[in-house]
């Protein structure tokens, strides 16, 4: 099923920009964005390595009594990047399968040194394997420092490693846990907590380098084998290799285990088609990553192939900050900054309170207050528009999914302030 | 008084003497300046003049805000939109026999009986254009037949500099508004996290949503939870919650410090009222009334020596529409309030409200234009001449300034 251009901006994309046209085959432009690579894949921008040295400088400079400042300008350059590319960007629907990933991989502020290597671990680790290998993209978060610091492995030693023994210290699980549990195999798998425990074992030493061997040239990722628990322990009734192989292997396993093709598939319908998505197509999005091993571009066409109706799902914060940006395609010089406007909103993206990420469902975030700040906010953006028509905006954000009652109660508004904000609380611009 | 206002001695070279003869130009006295005068006119120099311009978005219906109860055919045409006779509970505020003030308009009633207070009747715009979004354009950009690419206020801006100063003018808003876009520098200001409530809009966008099984629910709990039910009518609660009269005090602050802007914008909504008028429009209305209340108490002394214009794209029609609103009209009423201002009086041409007095048959029929009234204010308040004002409303040349808007006495 192809939608038309303007449902498959709105569903898959965040919204049409005026001013901008819409494509003309939309299955084409759907299939396009996610067969070319992504422009911002391993692109420019702060190094792992680059923040993880503005970290320790920061903390040397603390220790001495300094403000530091490197690693909040490095993040306040990133979030910026991120906003202006969420706003701008010609593949809108490959931007929404990055977050959706991003998403899915938390990692938060919440873990306030996680912002030194944000903007890398999005580039490097979410954004090359958005249509690749599901395994890849697994490896990639668990290797890096975001994820490593914010879940807490590398500060996890083996007690019967070389350091462990030396210093008496040992597990921790955080990381081995979340990661079975919300990315990959989830509780449905019925593992124990022996599996998670042993899970833990096999991930010790993957760790992050240290400042000298950083200032020697060392990538940020470092296996510690003084780290590592000896040992194949079992995981889920299998072994894998001693060493930084059996953690390579051991993340193949739980990538490619059917339970964890049953819980994406059932997270990218939620995502894609409804809070409460019709079993055929969590089972066709399941086929796909069964008969593929976790081919993620194919499962991004099947996504746009599988039924789906627009309009059926709320938008969240992020989309809805997203798109009301984008509809009043105001030039970057005259934007409002888009992450604060998430954060107000209740979705601040980068500091999710839980590893499990923001809530995807109207169950969620269709609350009273946070309803009526999005029309306060969409108000005080509204008085930023030029001077277009807002029956025409109206007209090109949401095509013959703009109902009668609202394009009437935006063409009789008393201004053009006014009018604006009807739209953006529409039920109809409420949803994608 | 002598001479004509705009003699050419008001372009005398800058200096001290500048000051004196603008202010004597303002003053008519041309050439006469005696220095009896001096110390009067430096007390109220050109740039002590404070200009305030306010913008009603969504038309205001003048003849509920400034009720022409003496005319004999208001009630044949708009029984349910009628508050009562003056005297009575409910009714308007007496203006001196024939027009009466919304009774949610006490404290302009007070500048009224002060002589601070100036409304002019049955004015509109130079467009006949009934689109808000058109007309409001218009309004600010100063004119009735093509777009400008800046409003009319930054051109005052721009023809009053103020050494030392870059920006001259400020908008209470989170952007500058057309009516100061342009050339000149203009500053805006907004408190910050200051959330503009949307107010009566609240209740529409509850309307939108009603029938929907996610966001209508959502809206009604949330409105419930903030106490809407209360801001809507107007209670004590809404009224600490709306935010125009506290923004006036500070926008008045400003202007009052020496070093502050002279001229400044500040927008309200909610005026659009198709549906149920009369309980809708007490809420604005008495908005605006705090609001002109609370700019005269920030400006302090410096209210002596202030000009407000209070102007809304165009009025409503004549008719009561059927479900106790008004729709989209022409002529309106603007008013003028401030302690420079020559009020106590209503300004009028009355057109009449007979059958076939209504312009097109619908509306009260223009008699002014908000151009002359504009005109007639920067003339006398800001002292600038016929060049500039042309500057400042172009192709306005056959439009006169309006006289007497302005004390000739501080």
């Amino acid at each position: 099923m192809t939608p038309a251009p303007i449902e498959a901006a709105i569903r898959f994309g965040y919204g049409p920009k005026p001013g901008e046209s819409l494509p003309a085959d939309a299955a084409l432009w759907l299939r396009g964005q996610v067969e070319r690579p992504d422009p911002l894949a391993n692109g420019p921008g702060t190094t792992a390595v680059e923040g993880l040295e503005a970290l320790h400088a920061d903390i040397l400079d603390r220790k001495r009594g300094l403000k530091p400042e490197r690693v909040r300008r490095i993040y306040l350059a990133e979030a910026r990047a991120v906003g202006d590319h969420l706003v701008d960007t010609a593949m809108p629907f490959r931007e929404r399968l990055v977050w959706f990933w991003f998403n899915h991989f938390t990692v938060s502020l919440k873990r306030p040194f996680v912002a030194a290597v944000l903007g890398d671990y999005v580039r490097t680790a979410i954004r090359p394997h958005v249509t690749g290998r599901f395994e890849d993209m697994v490896l990639a978060v668990m290797r890096h420092p975001a994820m490593l610091m914010y879940l807490d492995n590398a500060r996890s030693f083996g007690p019967d490693s070389i350091v462990g023994r030396r210093r008496h210290i040992g597990l921790n699980e955080n990381l081995a846990r979340e990661c079975m549990e919300l990315h990959t195999v989830t509780q449905a798998a019925g593992y124990t907590q022996a599996d998670v425990t042993n899970f833990a074992r096999i991930l010790t030493g993957w760790s992050i380098s240290p400042p000298l061997l950083l200032a020697r040239g060392a990538p940020a990722f470092r296996f510690f084998a003084a780290a590592h628990e000896p040992g194949t322990p079992p995981l889920m009734g299998r072994r894998f290799p001693p060493g930084e192989a059996g953690g390579v292997a051991a993340l193949r396993f739980l990538a490619n285990h059917p339970s964890t093709y049953h819980s994406l598939a059932a997270k990218l319908a939620t995502h894609f088609v409804a809070d409460a998505p019709p079993p055929e197509a969590v089972a066709r999005i399941e086929h796909v990553l069964a008969t593929t091993r976790g081919d993620l571009k194919a499962v991004s066409l099947a996504l746009v192939e599988a039924p789906g109706a627009p309009l059926a799902k709320l938008r969240t914060p992020m989309d809805y900050v997203v798109a009301t940006t984008r509809a009043l395609a105001l030039p970057p010089g005259r934007r409002f900054p888009v992450l604060p406007a998430m954060a107000g909103l209740g979705e601040p993206l980068f500091a999710a309170p839980q590893p499990d990420g923001w809530p995807d469902t109207a169950a969620h975030w269709a609350a009273g207050e946070a309803m009526l700040r999005r029309v306060d906010w969409a108000y005080d953006v509204a008085a930023r528009a030029g001077t277009h028509d807002p029956v025409a905006v109206a007209d090109a954000v949401l095509g013959p999914l703009l109902s009668p009652a609202t394009r009437n109660a935006v063409s009789r508004a008393g201004s053009r302030r006014e009018a604006l904000t009807l739209l953006f609380a529409s039920p109809e611009f409420m949803r994608r | 008084m002598t001479g004509n206002p705009h003699a050419p001695n008001h372009l005398a070279p800058a200096g001290p003497g500048l000051r004196l003869t603008r202010r004597a130009a303002l003053l008519g006295l041309g050439g006469a300046i005696s220095l009896g005068r001096a110390s009067l006119a430096l007390a109220a120099a050109p740039t002590e003049r404070r200009f305030v311009v306010i913008l009603l978005r969504g038309a205001l219906d003048g003849m509920a805000a400034v009720v022409p109860y003496g005319d004999a055919s208001l009630a044949t045409w708009r029984p349910g939109l009628l508050t009562g006779r003056p005297g009575q509970a409910g009714g308007p505020l007496d203006l001196g026999g024939f027009y009466g003030l919304h009774p949610a308009l006490a404290g302009m009633h007070g500048l009224y009986a002060a002589g601070e207070f100036l409304p002019v009747h049955a004015i509109a715009g130079a467009w006949r254009v009934r689109s808000h979004f058109e007309a409001q354009d218009y309004l600010e950009m100063g004119d009735g037949e093509q777009r400008i690419d800046s409003g009319w206020l930054n051109r005052v801006a721009g023809a009053i500099p103020r050494p030392g100063r870059r920006d001259n003018a400020i908008a209470i808003a989170a952007t500058p508004p057309l009516i100061l876009r342009g050339k000149a520098p203009a500053a805006s200001w907004l408190p910050e996290n200051f959330r503009p409530p949307a107010a009566l809009l609240y209740d529409e966008i509850a309307a939108l949503n009603r029938h929907d099984p996610v966001t209508g629910p959502a809206f009604a709990d949330g409105l419930r939870e903030r106490g809407f039910i209360d801001m809507v009518q107007g209670g004590r609660h809404g009224r600490k919650r709306f935010a125009f009269p506290a923004l006036a005090r500070v926008a008045g602050r400003m202007l009052a410090a020496p070093e502050g802007p002279r001229l400044a914008a500040m927008e309200m909504f909610g005026w659009d009222t198709h549906v149920a008028q009369v309980p809708r429009l007490r809420y604005p209305l008495s908005a605006l009334d705090h609001g002109l209340v609370a700019l005269k108490a920030g400006l302090g002394a410096a209210w002596a020596h202030t000009a407000v214009l209070v102007v809304t794209e165009f009025g409503r029609t004549v008719r009561e529409n059927g479900t106790g609103g008004t729709d989209h009209g022409t002529a309106t009423v603007a008013f003028l309030a401030g302690g420079a201002v020559a009020g106590g009086r209503v300004r009028a041409d009355w057109p009449g409200l007979a059958p076939g007095r209504l312009f097109e048959n619908r509306d009260l029929a223009p008699t002014a234009e908000l151009r002359a009234l504009a005109k007639g204010v920067l003339a006398q308040h800001l002292g600038l001449d016929q060049a500039a004002l042309l500057r400042i409303f172009p192709g306005s040349g056959g439009v006169a300034p309006m006289g007497g808007l302005i004390r000739t006495s501080a």
